[in-house]
């Protein structure tokens, strides 16, 4: 066909459904990354050098001890290596599948300098988590005997689930309020589908609500049902895990445009949808943004069917926040990134979007970013944006006042225990500064639940 | 190019390479499969007396797996060959006639009494094979019918064995020794006052590889139950090496020209036996992991590393390294070295460290700048054992470097610390 060198242009919007044979559904979004079989696992593990002072372990944010678990499944000990990754982090079994472990701790591996390839951690880490949720038994946790306290979580997400199992653990009573019909946060409404196969972030959820303790209330938001000062009055603590609410807007005019969508509300629909068959796709769809939502919607939307995904960033592909193998795999998957534009208007025809037009950028002298005043344009029946999310703090004002510090980027200030400027307040994950990463918010949950279980303690001794 | 020609005990091939008694020479189907990839010589797998059956059981090998290397160390269970002895010796002399530049060997064992020793040999002769190896090695099966290392652990049965079979042949004959023995020069020197042309060593050690867990046995399990068996491989070659220095540097062994067995998988390791002093050098469990191919490279690499050193001949380095063979006392009590960390080259695993601090003489220290990890040497706490260049992964970034302290060579009797030279002095 001869088409292919020029984009088509038409102003009639081509978002359909089905534009796949039923079983490529099944293939494009089949495991992005097929787990290790038990021969390779060991295989793999056994070239792990066993480092003292292992930079990877630092690398982790939630410290997992890597070189312990790999040693394990080296001697075919997978339990007992599953058993050290939870006893770090609770989600270990997402975070195998979700974290960007070329720039963690597969980055921090000595293997890279001594032969140029890093110990595939990640992977076997899944190894490790994947045997001990098919086994018999899985639990390897004990919950104490119950102390009689009781603790509020706002979120199932991994922030609050990890919260939430640390203080199970020890023995207190957990209430989990979530705003969703479902438990796991961004593992179970955000990453994209090919990263967590076979409903594996429910499957995580009852793993961790296994341990007993745990309650969670489904439909439950924070400024609509609950409030702060109600579940202040009514528990010993609080641990606010809501992640983040809001998404950026481009800042540009007819943004209200039939077909311009937020990235993160199409995947969640895309997450939840049984049938991937009838969830419609643009033909022609443009994603704005470098970062990993950037590459999870442009991918997604190019496995349904869309024949043109391009994603547009202002910058190079080194300013991407979106790590290079993510970038990668997006490019391999047929995705076009176009690096140095950024949007200058949306073109529309009766209410509908039919493309965008861009300027092309470049740094400054002084290396600030700046348009350079030549265009072009895109045809497009579906624009993403994915700039970035937000957090809103709305929900924890109280007559129309922030009842707690928050950041100069508005998010929830915090000290180093997860514990915010209100007492008896603790808050972790994306709704806090920092990695805005799955393994980071488990972090902080965990974190802060060491330090609210010593609160509670010395409340009770003092 | 070096020439690999081998002589030894009058027997000449055109390579050092020859295939050991065992399952890979067992028929002419491999042997000349051998032939055509390139092998020296071959001993063929030992015949016993025509009559009494040998059987061979399922399963017949055990093996250690190392880190995910397979087959570091392997096991059998395997008795001598199961089929008839006429089929074999008509085999025997077709490949002979066929490949007359290349070694054959035949190994023998048969009950320990001159007539059955003198029957076989006869038998033997009429294949035009260059040589016989008696088999006093093999550690199972055989040894319970009196046979094999029955007889290769009594040092009198392997002088009579072979004086028999020199006054019956005129073939060169090789005595092969078992390891299974405290010392084994006993044996070695045993051959020798026989009037061995050669010995052959090592054969396998008893060993079991592994319990099955499972079954409670040890593998391989045959039916519910494990038998010990003859163990070889890489794991073995530090063994070899030393028993055969052993024989190389004692003057009662007479310098009697050493066929070297155990671990040789490599060119390199060939190169070793040879400057430990054996002529020819037989492979087994390296061609049963990776296929007869493999000789290639052992000729290729042998090739390259004497052009590189200089050698023309085997006999260029053959037995360079037997006179720096010594025992413990006469080393050199005033010898000093330290590890010498290159910064350069390391990726800061911390091994060395942790390896000295916890099992030597915590002579490293660990410092932290940044995400940096710096691993230095404390020269007066190195006492130069080398364990952190052994652990360390990166080749040559830890190296030893002698310390000049201006003393002489002193050697254990000569040092005033030796308790035993106090008495005397």
């Amino acid at each position: 066909m001869s088409k292919v060198a020029e984009m088509p242009s038409d102003s009639e919007a081509d978002i359909t459904a089905a534009r796949l044979r039923p079983e490529q559904y099944a293939e494009n979004f089949s495991d992005m990354l097929p787990p290790l079989d038990r021969n390779r696992a060991i295989t793999e593990a056994s070239r792990c050098l066993f480092c003292y002072d292992a930079p990877c372990i630092e690398a982790c944010p939630t410290s997992i001890n890597i070189p312990i678990f790999i040693g394990k499944i080296a001697t075919d000990n997978a339990r007992g290596a599953a058993t050290t990754i939870l006893s770090s982090n609770i989600m270990g079994g997402s975070c195998a599948r979700v974290c960007p472990v070329e720039e963690l701790c597969e980055q921090a591996c000595v293997r890279n300098t001594q032969s140029g390839q890093p110990i595939k951690i990640g992977q076997l880490q899944r190894y490790a988590t994947d045997h001990l949720f098919s086994s018999k038994n899985p639990q390897i946790f004990q919950r104490k005997p119950a102390t009689g306290k009781k603790i509020a979580i706002v979120g199932a997400g991994p922030a609050g689930l990890s919260c939430a199992h640390g203080l199970a653990r020890e023995g207190h009573q957990v209430v989990i309020f979530e705003a969703r019909p479902k438990a796991g946060g961004l593992n179970e409404y955000g990453i994209a589908a090919y990263k967590v196969i076979g409903n594996f972030a429910q499957k995580e959820v009852d793993f961790i609500l296994s341990i007993g303790g745990i309650d969670i209330h489904y439909g439950q938001a924070l400024g609509k049902q609950i409030t702060l000062g109600q579940l202040r009055k009514e528990y010993d603590a609080v641990f606010l895990g809501m992640g983040m609410g809001g998404v950026n807007a481009l800042g540009i005019e007819s943004e209200n445009l039939k077909g311009v969508e937020s990235a993160v509300d199409y995947i969640e629909r895309l997450r939840q949808e049984k049938d991937l068959a009838t969830l419609p796709v643009g033909r022609r769809v443009i994603v704005i943004g470098g970062g990993n939502t950037a590459i999870d919607i442009a991918v997604q939307t190019k496995k349904l069917g869309a024949e043109y995904v391009t994603i547009v960033y202002r910058r190079g592909a080194e300013e991407m926040s979106a790590t290079d193998h993510e970038q990668e795999f997006a490019q391999t998957s047929g995705v076009l990134i176009k690096h140095w534009a950024q949007p200058r208007r949306l073109i529309g025809h009766q209410g509908q979007v039919t493309g965008m037009e861009f300027e092309y950028t470049q740094l400054d002298q002084n290396g600030k970013l700046m348009g350079t005043g030549d265009t072009f344009t895109l045809p497009a029946d579906t624009v993403f944006k994915a700039i970035g999310q937000t957090f809103v703090a709305t929900p924890l004002q109280e007559s129309g006042r922030d009842i707690l510090q928050l950041t100069k980027k508005g998010r929830i200030a915090v000290n180093e225990d997860g514990q915010t400027s209100l007492q008896g307040v603790w808050a972790g994950g994306d709704c806090t500064e920092g990695q805005d990463l799955t393994v980071a918010a488990v972090e902080g949950g965990k974190v802060a639940a060491i330090a609210i279980d010593r609160a509670l303690k010395e409340k009770k001794n003092g | 190019m070096a020439d690999l020609t081998c002589r030894i005990a009058g027997v000449t091939s055109p390579n050092p390479f020859w295939l050991a008694s065992a399952p890979p020479t067992d028929k002419e189907y491999n042997v000349v499969r051998a032939f055509e990839a390139g092998w020296g010589g071959v001993v063929w797998k030992t015949l016993g007396e025509d009559g009494p059956p040998v059987v061979n059981v399922s399963s017949r090998y055990g093996a250690i797996s190392y880190n995910g290397t397979r087959m570091a160390g392997l096991n059998n269970i395997e008795l001598i060959t199961d089929r008839p002895l006429d089929v074999n010796l008509k085999e025997i002399a077709r490949v002979k006639k066929n490949w007359p530049d290349r070694a054959l060997i035949v190994s023998l064992m048969v009950p320990c009494d001159e007539q059955s020793w003198q029957e076989i040999l006869k038998r033997v002769e009429t294949t035009g094979c260059d040589g016989v190896e008696l088999n006093f090695g093999c550690p199972h099966g055989m040894s319970e019918r009196g046979m094999g290392s029955a007889v290769g652990q009594v040092p009198e049965y392997i002088q009579n064995v072979t004086t028999w079979c020199k006054k019956h042949t005129k073939m060169p004959v090789f005595v092969k020794l078992t390891p299974n023995i405290t010392n084994i020069l006993l044996p070695a020197r045993a051959a020798v006052n026989g009037g061995a042309d050669a010995v052959s060593l090592i054969n396998t050690i008893n060993s079991i590889t592994s319990v099955n867990l499972d079954l409670m046995a040890p593998e391989p399990v045959v039916n519910g139950i494990g038998a010990h068996g003859g163990y070889c491989g890489p794991a073995v070659k530090p063994i070899a090496l030393c028993m055969v220095g052993e024989i190389a540097r004692d003057p009662e062994c007479k310098n009697i020209p050493i066929s070297g067995i155990g671990g040789i998988t490599t060119w390199r390791d060939a190169a070793e036996f040879i400057a430990l002093g054996a002529g020819s050098v037989q492979v087994c469990t390296a061609a049963m992991h990776h296929g007869f191919q493999i000789v290639n490279d052992m000729k290729d690499g042998l090739s390259n590393w004497m052009d590189e050193k200089g050698y023309k001949t085997l006999d260029d380095f053959r037995g360079r390294a037997v006179k720096n063979y010594k025992n413990w006392q006469d080393l050199d009590m005033n010898y000093d070295i330290k590890a010498v960390i290159d910064h350069d080259k390391c990726i800061q695993c911390g091994l060395c460290y942790i390896a000295c601090e916890d099992t030597s003489h915590q002579a490293i220290k660990a410092e932290r700048k940044g995400l940096d990890r710096i691993y230095a040497v404390v020269d007066e706490d190195c006492i130069g054992c080398n364990l952190c260049m052994l652990v360390c992964p990166v080749d040559t970034c830890i190296t030893m470097k002698r310390v000049d302290n201006g003393k002489p060579y002193l050697t254990w009797p000569n040092d005033p610390r030796n308790p035993a030279h106090k008495k005397t002095g």
